[in-house]
């Protein structure tokens, strides 16, 4: 193995600053109830969240929650609250997560995570997002509302029927929104809300575009996790357009300084999953010590794919909202749209390899990657890693087993590598293009 | 005939690989053509009004060992969504020419554009049905969406469905319809008469052949059940609740009742008796369909309903078939069954409905635990 690559200390002011500004959003969460702030349930893929900013009603997201608790070490005896009450170790444990949180008596009335006053379910190709929701009205009490945004099924552009049946939808919900807070919908406030998110999105697909850079400036994939939270959860604010304008000068600095997340970029990753939560940096490290970076992930796309050029359009918001939540999302576009998304990733950002992480609890994410696989592997001759755990419940997560899966790749990419220049100096003819572990 | 030479019948129907069936069917019907739905529901009056014939896609049950699906889904994945993509790998679906899936859970999703890019010759349509119950504007948006997939049937295969096929089609998926519900409402009335084995071979049956085939049979049995010499048991009426999509191998079902039940409702194969009754016969056909589906469907796990409680529609059930308690069966990895379970057994808790749970796998081959277990839960309610 070559010499050791060292993480730089380059998280500084992104990370602080996001770390501030979700620490400041769940400071107001935690305040709501007392100071009368009705609250509305979210899910982070293809959201709305403009419209409930624009309604005065204080976003949350239950996933957040359940991350951060993952994060903290604290998934686990959540989950085996929510197991006791019936629920299956097959299911979603993000979900049981955020159900034990209840039954630990750490959501609800008087707690740190208060009840939602109403609970927006963004249907957005996720088939767990309703259960979990229904689950979460039933215990809550709150208000369910079905936001129902049709599936990415037909080539192209979402259609004008689609666009206008959710537009109908989010009508509907304004006027739900007004019944709670006894507010009048004001068009041109969502308009300068909307405003805020196109400049968050320009600065989040800059950003990303900045990964292009050799080396690229953070790893997409464990780094983007500081970005998702302006972008996903608080979009649409004046606070999270500015971070993003910090983060772009200083990704554009490291870009013209020539320096990446580690001591040196040996390989250029493109990672496929959600991150294992609860051993985050244990994961990381993994892929560390190889001096693998990842240029581009798909996770941080579940919120919105900004990277191709969509942003909310003030001009025409509720369908640039409904158009977002029905097509420009990962989550309600087909894993087969997703090869292709892998695959504008790893030619645009010239990546050496596909890691795939399949976790348990997602199977929107997960079920049919070894298609995916075959697809990279087989057709594009693309070199990938599959490797599997769980987002949030620590349990599926065996580090000396991926150890050794992820070492025993990055050997012979290694090794591929180092044939390739060898040939390359000798003027030899090609290698085989297709390995995978 | 007799219940008994009808139900061979059935049950030879539905033994046939789906490949086959589509073959036979077309050796009478040159030119024709075969589309197969996942579960739960897809709209079979739009395939039929099309002049195809409507199948169902159901995996592989115990009859297909996993050699190329197993590369492609996880081990975390239910069973019929690999078993049934085996099938299109081991060429057991050659002769079906369509396919249609709808959201009813993530695997089903993914699974639907796999299918599509490893067997691109097939139609492929993935049906977006509307999980929102309540707004004004979702009967209209159904409506499309079942247009959308006559459209993919006129531009794939260049058959149309025009409105008066279609208005004659639901016409006699209605009979069909009305049969089924005759069935089980006779189950309810005399389960010791019909067995949930008999009563699913024809069932299955049903989805093997046209529906005006099948409701020539089903008529024929719903005559002869009532003269079958059967004397009631000592048994614990029970609700079977949860095997919506994935099969139950039916040596499952035939333990529960060996055990000491009468299933007297269930939820097998849901989406071939999808609404609780006819679909109105004036208006729109199109319109008509989508409507029923806001209004007129069953409760069903893969669908929200946003007027009611998950657990009504069940102990609704309980009530009407008076059974005495619920069977749980979600097949393994289910997530919409499984998720349901919580709501559900907390709803039965509220209402005093005594409830167990027994997860399966199509390709479960042993059942002596599960008679156990079903035997003590019988018990401990007979001699309570």
């Amino acid at each position: 193995m070559p010499a050791q690559v060292t993480e730089r200390q380059y998280q500084g002011k992104v990370h602080e600053h996001s770390r501030r500004l979700m620490s400041d959003w769940m400071g107001r969460l935690s305040r709501a109830e007392a100071e009368g702030q009705p609250t509305g349930a979210l899910m982070i893929s293809g959201n709305c969240v403009e419209l409930l900013l624009a309604c005065h009603i204080l976003p949350m997201f239950p996933e957040v929650t359940a991350l951060q608790n993952a994060i903290r070490h604290k998934s686990l005896p959540l989950i085996l609250k929510a197991e006791q009450a019936g629920y299956s170790s097959d299911n979603c444990a993000y979900v049981k997560a955020d159900i034990g949180l209840f039954l630990d008596g750490g959501m609800g009335p008087g707690k740190p995570i208060p009840f939602p006053t109403i609970t927006v379910c963004n249907y957005v190709g996720c088939n767990v997002y309703v259960k979990w929701f229904e689950h979460l009205a039933d215990l809550s009490g709150s208000k369910l509302f079905m936001l129902d945004v049709p599936f990415a099924r037909t080539p192209g552009e979402p259609t004008q029927a689609d666009v206008q049946y959710v537009v109908a939808q989010l009508k509907e919900l304004i006027a739900l929104c007004e019944g709670i807070t006894g507010r009048k919908f004001d068009i041109d406030e969502l308009r300068e809300i909307l405003g805020y998110a196109a400049r968050a999105e320009e600065g989040y697909a800059r950003s990303k575009d900045l990964c292009k850079a050799h080396p690229a400036p953070f790893d997409a994939y464990f780094d983007a996790i500081n970005m998702m939270g302006p972008i996903n959860v608080l979009r649409g604010t004046k606070e999270a357009a500015e971070f993003f304008d910090v983060a772009v000068a200083e990704f554009e600095e490291l870009v013209a300084q020539n320096l990446g997340p580690l001591s040196e970029e040996r390989f250029r990753i493109v990672v496929e999953g959600p991150p294992p939560y609860p051993y985050y940096k244990n994961f990381r490290n993994l892929f560390a010590k190889w001096g693998a970076v990842a240029v581009a992930s798909t996770y941080s796309t579940v919120g919105g794919i900004w990277e191709w050029g969509f942003r909310h359009d003030a001009r025409r918001p509720l369908e640039s909202i409904a158009e977002q939540m029905l097509r420009e999302n990962l989550t309600n576009r087909s894993i087969t749209a997703r090869y292709q998304q892998i695959k504008r990733y790893v030619e645009e950002w010239e990546a050496d390899a596909l890691v795939i992480h399949s976790i348990k609890s997602c199977r929107l994410f997960s079920a049919g990657q070894g298609d995916m696989r075959d697809y990279f592997t087989r057709e594009l001759g693309v070199l990938t890693l599959l490797v599997e755990s769980d987002l949030e419940d620590p349990r599926y997560y065996a580090e000396a087993q991926l150890r050794n899966r992820i070492d025993a790749f990055f050997e012979a990419l290694e090794h591929k590598k180092l044939v390739v220049g060898a040939a390359g100096r000798r003027g030899a003819g090609a290698l085989p293009s297709e390995a995978t572990v | 005939m007799t219940p008994d030479q009808i139900l061979e019948h059935c049950r030879d129907l539905s033994s046939q690989p789906l490949g086959a069936v589509a073959e036979r069917w077309k050796a009478t019907h040159p030119g024709g053509r075969v589309v197969a739905a996942y579960p739960v529901w897809a709209p079979a009056e739009i395939i039929h009004a099309a002049g195809m014939l409507p199948l169902a896609l159901l995996g592989g049950g115990t009859s297909v060992e996993l050699t190329h699906a197993d590369a492609r889904f996880q081990s975390f994945v239910c069973s019929v969504a690999k078993s049934s993509l085996e099938l299109g790998f081991q060429g057991i679906v050659k002769g079906v020419d369509g396919f249609v899936f709808s959201n009813i859970c993530d695997v089903a999703r993914n699974l639907s554009s796999i299918w599509k890019r490893n067997f691109p010759d097939a139609f492929v349509d993935y049906l977006h049905l509307p999980q929102n119950s309540t707004s004004p504007g979702v009967p209209v948006y159904a409506a499309n969406e079942l247009r959308r997939l006559a459209a993919g049937f006129e531009q794939a295969f260049g058959l149309k469905v025009t409105e008066p096929a279609l208005a004659k089609s639901i016409e006699i998926y209605n009979a069909l319809r009305a049969r089924l519900r005759a069935l089980y409402a006779f189950r309810i009335a005399e389960p010791q008469k019909l067995s949930t084995t008999d009563l699913y071979a024809a069932l299955r049956a049903a989805t093997c052949v046209p529906p005006e085939e099948a409701i020539g049979w089903l008529d024929a049995l719903l005559a002869a059940l009532p003269l079958r010499d059967a004397r009631p048991r000592d048994r614990l009426r029970v609700v079977v609740e949860g095997a919506f999509c994935e099969q139950p191998p039916l040596g499952l079902l035939e333990v529960l009742e060996e055990a000491g039940c009468y299933v007297v409702e269930d939820d097998l194969l849901l989406g071939w008796r999808w609404f609780t009754s006819d679909v109105a016969t004036d208006g729109e056909p199109f319109e008509r369909l989508g409507a029923a589906y806001v209004n007129q469907a069953v409760p069903s796990s893969t669908r929200h309903e946003g007027r009611e409680h998950r657990s009504a529609g069940l102990i609704e059930k309980v009530r009407r078939s008076k059974a005495q308690a619920v069977i749980f069966t979600p097949a393994k990895f289910c997530e919409p069954a499984l998720f349901d379970y919580v709501l559900m057994k907390q709803g039965l808790e509220r209402a005093g409905i005594p409830h167990m749970i027994v997860e399966f796998e199509e390709k479960m081959w042993t059942f002596e635990r599960t008679r156990n277990e079903i035997e003590t839960f019988v018990e401990s309610m007979l001699f309570d």
